[in-house]
C-alpha cells in the first residue's frame, strides 16, 4: 500500500471544535470582577500599607507573570528577564526627569524603546539553547546594569535616579496622589494580565507550548521557531517593563538594583513558588514571595536563613509550585470521587 | 573613559609587568574557582549555582586557623579541607536529591544555599569586613621586575594555582581515578553497572571542586577583605570564565581565566567604570560567535 493510498483510506480526524468565545468573555468578566474588588478595597480597608502591598504586588506581579510566558510556556529559561524591568524603570525616569512629557507619551514611548532593545537582544539570544541561554541573557542583563553604574552622567550612577520623578496630571487622573496610583497600578496589573492570558490561550500560546514539547517537530511543520521565540521574548519584555514603570512611579525613582541579576532571580524564584503550569501561578507566588519577605524582614536579621528554608522545603519537599500542587490535589480528589 | 592611560602603559614595561601579574593573580584565583564549576558540571551536569560559598568559607577558614594557630600552611589545608567536607556533605545530603529534577529545582537548592551560608557566615564572623593580614614569611621587600613591582606573595599564589591545574589535568588524563571520573561524566549508568559506586564518584567530584574553591579562597584571604557576600562576584565572574571557555573544558577554564583576569587589570586603565561591562561585552561576543564556549564540545 502506498502512503498516497494510506492516505484515502484513513479517517479524516475532526479536530474538536472548542469556541473560544465563552471562555474570553469568562477571562473578561474575572479580570472586571478582580478590579472591582481591587478598586472597591480601599473603602474597606483605609490603610496605607495594604495599598502599598498591593503597588508592589502588581509590579512583581506584572513582572513575574511575564517571565513565566517565557520559562513556563516556551521553557526558554531567561536569566536576565529584570533588565527589561530595569529598563521599563529607568526609560520612564529618564523621559519624566528629563523631557517633561505627559506621562502617556512617556509610557507609550518606553514602550517602543524597551520594543527596539528587546527585539535586538532577543535576535542574539533566542537562537541559543537551555544553559546558553540563560547565561547570555544574565551577561546583557548585567552589561545594562554595569552601563547604568557607569554612565554616571544620564543615571546617576549607583545612587540611582534620584529628585523624584515628576508626575504631571492628565485626563484627570493625578498619579502624585496615592489613590489614583493605586487605582492606575491595578488597572495596569489587570489589563495586562488579561492581555498576557489572551497571548497564552490563542493559537500562538499554543505554538509556543508545542515550541517547548518539541522544538524539532514544531519546525517540521513549518513553524518558525526562532521566529516564535523572539515574538514572544519581545512581548515578554514590554510586560515587564510595564511592571519596571510602575515600580518607578510607586518609588518615584530608580535604582541600580532594579536592573541587578537578583531581580531575575527572584522573578524565577517566584515562578517557581507559586507554580508554572497554571497562569495565576505566578501571581500567587508573587503575593506568597512579597508577604514572606516582610515579615521575615520584620522578625529577624537572618533573613536569608528563613527565606532559604523555604526554598528548601518548595524544591526538595514539594518539588512543585504551590498552585501546581493545589491543582494537582483537587485533580486526585477528582478522580478519587470518581472512580 | 581614559585611552591615553592605557596607551602610556602599553609603551612602559613597568606598568605593563604589574599590570599583567595583577591580571595573572585574578585570572589564577579565577582559574581554580572556575575549574571546580566545570569540572562538577561536567560530570555531575548541573551548574553549582552556590560554588561562590565555597571561595567564602575558604577564605574564613583560612582567616580561623591563621588566627588560631600562626601558621600559614595550616590555614590553606584548613580552608581547602574545610570546604571539601563541606562540599561532600552538601552534595550528598541535598544535591544528590534534585539530579532528576529539572535545571531550575537545582538552581533554586543553589539559590536556597547561597542565602543561607551567607548568613551563617554573618552569624559566625560578624557582617563587617575582615583581613587576615599578610602571614610574616611573605613580609618581604617586593620584587622589581623591569622596573615593575611584584610582591613574592603573588609569586607563590601563581605558583600554587598553575600546580592545581597540571595536577588535574594530569590526574584526569593519567590516573585510574581520573579516568573512571571521565567515564563517569560520559556514561554514569554504564560505569555503576560495572561494578562502580557513582555516589561516590558524584561526591567526592564534588569535594574536590568544593576543595579548589576553598584553596582559591584561602589563597585570596591576605590580599583581600572578607565580608559575607565575597562570594557572589567570584561565582559570577567564574561563570563567565567556564562560559567563554566552554562548560567542562579545564583547558577552555585556564584560558578564560587569564582572559578575563588581563581584561579586568587592562580595563580598569582604559574604562575604570566600565571594567565589569568589558567581561560581559566579551562573554556576549564569545557566545554569539561560538554558542560553546572556545572549547567546548559541540552540543548533541
Amino acid at each position: 500500500m502506498t502512503e498516497l493510498q494510506a492516505g484515502e483510506g484513513a479517517q479524516v480526524l475532526e479536530a474538536p471544535r472548542i469556541d473560544a468565545r465563552p471562555q474570553r468573555f469568562r477571562d473578561l468578566f474575572i479580570a472586571l470582577a478582580a478590579f472591582v474588588v481591587l478598586a472597591l478595597l480601599p473603602t474597606i480597608f483605609g490603610s496605607k500599607q495594604l495599598l502599598d502591598f498591593v503597588i508592589r504586588c502588581a509590579a512583581y506581579g506584572l513582572f513575574a507573570t511575564s517571565l513565566n510566558l517565557l520559562v513556563g510556556y516556551t521553557g526558554m529559561i531567561s536569566f536576565g528577564h529584570g533588565m527589561f524591568f530595569g529598563l521599563g524603570a529607568y526609560g520612564f525616569g529618564l523621559m519624566m526627569q528629563k523631557t517633561g512629557v505627559s506621562i502617556p507619551v512617556a509610557f507609550v514611548a518606553t514602550l517602543a524603546i524597551t520594543f527596539i532593545v528587546a527585539a535586538v537582544i532577543g535576535a542574539i539570544c533566542v537562537r541559543l539553547k537551555e544553559i546558553y541561554f540563560a547565561f547570555v541573557t544574565l551577561a546583557f542583563q548585567m552589561l545594562i546594569h554595569s552601563t547604568i553604574l557607569s554612565w554616571q552622567s544620564l543615571t546617576g550612577g549607583d545612587q540611582g535616579l534620584r529628585g523624584g520623578i515628576p508626575r504631571p496630571p492628565f485626563l484627570g487622573i493625578d498619579l502624585s496622589h496615592p489613590l489614583h496610583l493605586y487605582i492606575a497600578s491595578c488597572a495596569l496589573l489587570v489589563i495586562g494580565l488579561l492581555l498576557m492570558r489572551q497571548i497564552a490561550q490563542s493559537p500562538f500560546g499554543y505554538t509556543l507550548r508545542m515550541i517547548r514539547d518539541n522544538p524539532t517537530r514544531a519546525s517540521f511543520i513549518g513553524i518558525n521557531v526562532w521566529r516564535a521565540k523572539l515574538t514572544i521574548f519581545v512581548l515578554a519584555a514590554l510586560f515587564a517593563s510595564v511592571g519596571g514603570m510602575i515600580m518607578a512611579l510607586f518609588v518615584s525613582g530608580a535604582y541600580p538594583e532594579f536592573a541587578y541579576w537578583t531581580i531575575s532571580g527572584e522573578g524565577i524564584f517566584i515562578n517557581m513558588l507559586g507554580g508554572v503550569t497554571t497562569f495565576l501561578g505566578p501571581m500567587v507566588g508573587t503575593v506568597l514571595l512579597l508577604i514572606l519577605n516582610d515579615t521575615v524582614t520584620r522578625l529577624t536579621e537572618y533573613h536569608g536563613i528563613v527565606l532559604g528554608i523555604v526554598i528548601l522545603f518548595f524544591a526538595i519537599g514539594l518539588r512543585k509550585g504551590l498552585m501546581d500542587f493545589v491543582v494537582e490535589w483537587f485533580a486526585q480528589r477528582r478522580e478519587g470521587a470518581n472512580g | 573613559m581614559d585611552l591615553d592611560a592605557l596607551a602610556s602603559c602599553f609603551a612602559s614595561p613597568a606598568c605593563l609587568v604589574t599590570q599583567t601579574t595583577s591580571g595573572l593573580i585574578i585570572g589564577m584565583l579565577l582559574f581554580l574557582v572556575a575549574v571546580g564549576l566545570t569540572l562538577i558540571f561536567g560530570v555531575l551536569k548541573v551548574v553549582n549555582f552556590s560554588h561562590g560559598a565555597f571561595y567564602m568559607f575558604g577564605a574564613y577558614f583560612a582567616m580561623t586557623a591563621y588566627q588560631v594557630t600562626g601558621s600559614f600552611a595550616l590555614a590553606m589545608l584548613c580552608g581547602a579541607g574545610g570546604t571539601a567536607i563541606l562540599g561532600l556533605i552538601f552534595e550528598r545530603a541535598f544535591m544528590s536529591r534534585v539530579y532528576g529534577a529539572d535545571v531550575l529545582m537545582q538552581l533554586l537548592v543553589c539559590y536556597a544555599f547561597v542565602l543561607i551560608f551567607d548568613d551563617v557566615v554573618r552569624m559566625i564572623w560578624g557582617p563587617e569586613f575582615k583581613s587576615m593580614g599578610m602571614p610574616a614569611a611573605f613580609q618581604v621587600a617586593p620584587l622589581f621586575i623591569a622596573g615593575g613591582v611584584v610582591p613574592p606573595y603573588y609569586l607563590l599564589l601563581i605558583g600554587v594555582a598553575l600546580a592545581a591545574a597540571v595536577i588535574l589535568g594530569l590526574g584526569l588524563a593519567r590516573t585510574r581515578i581520573g579516568k573512571v571520573i571521565r567515564a563517569a561524566a560520559h556514561n554514569p549508568g554504564m560505569v555503576s553497572a560495572l561494578g562502580i559506586n557513582t555516589g561516590l564518584i558524584y561526591g567526592g567530584v564534588f569535594a574536590l571542586g568544593g576543595m579548589l574553591a576553598g584553596l582559591a579562597g584561602a589563597l585570596a584571604a591576605p590580599v583581600r577583605s572578607l565580608t559575607p557576600g565575597m562570594g557572589f562576584s567570584v561565582l559570577i565572574e567564574s561563570f563567565i570564565v567556564t562560559v567563554i571557555g566552554g562548560m567542562g573544558s579545564i583547558l577552555g577554564a585556564l584560558i578564560g581565566a587569564l582572559l578575563i583576569g588581563l581584561i579586568r587589570s587592562f580595563g580598569s586603565l582604559g574604562f575604570p567604570l566600565f571594567t565589569e561591562g568589558l567581561m560581559y561585552l566579551f562573554m556576549v561576543i564569545v557566545l554569539v560567535s561560538r554558542p560553546t564556549g572556545l572549547f567546548g564540545k559541540e552540543a548533541a
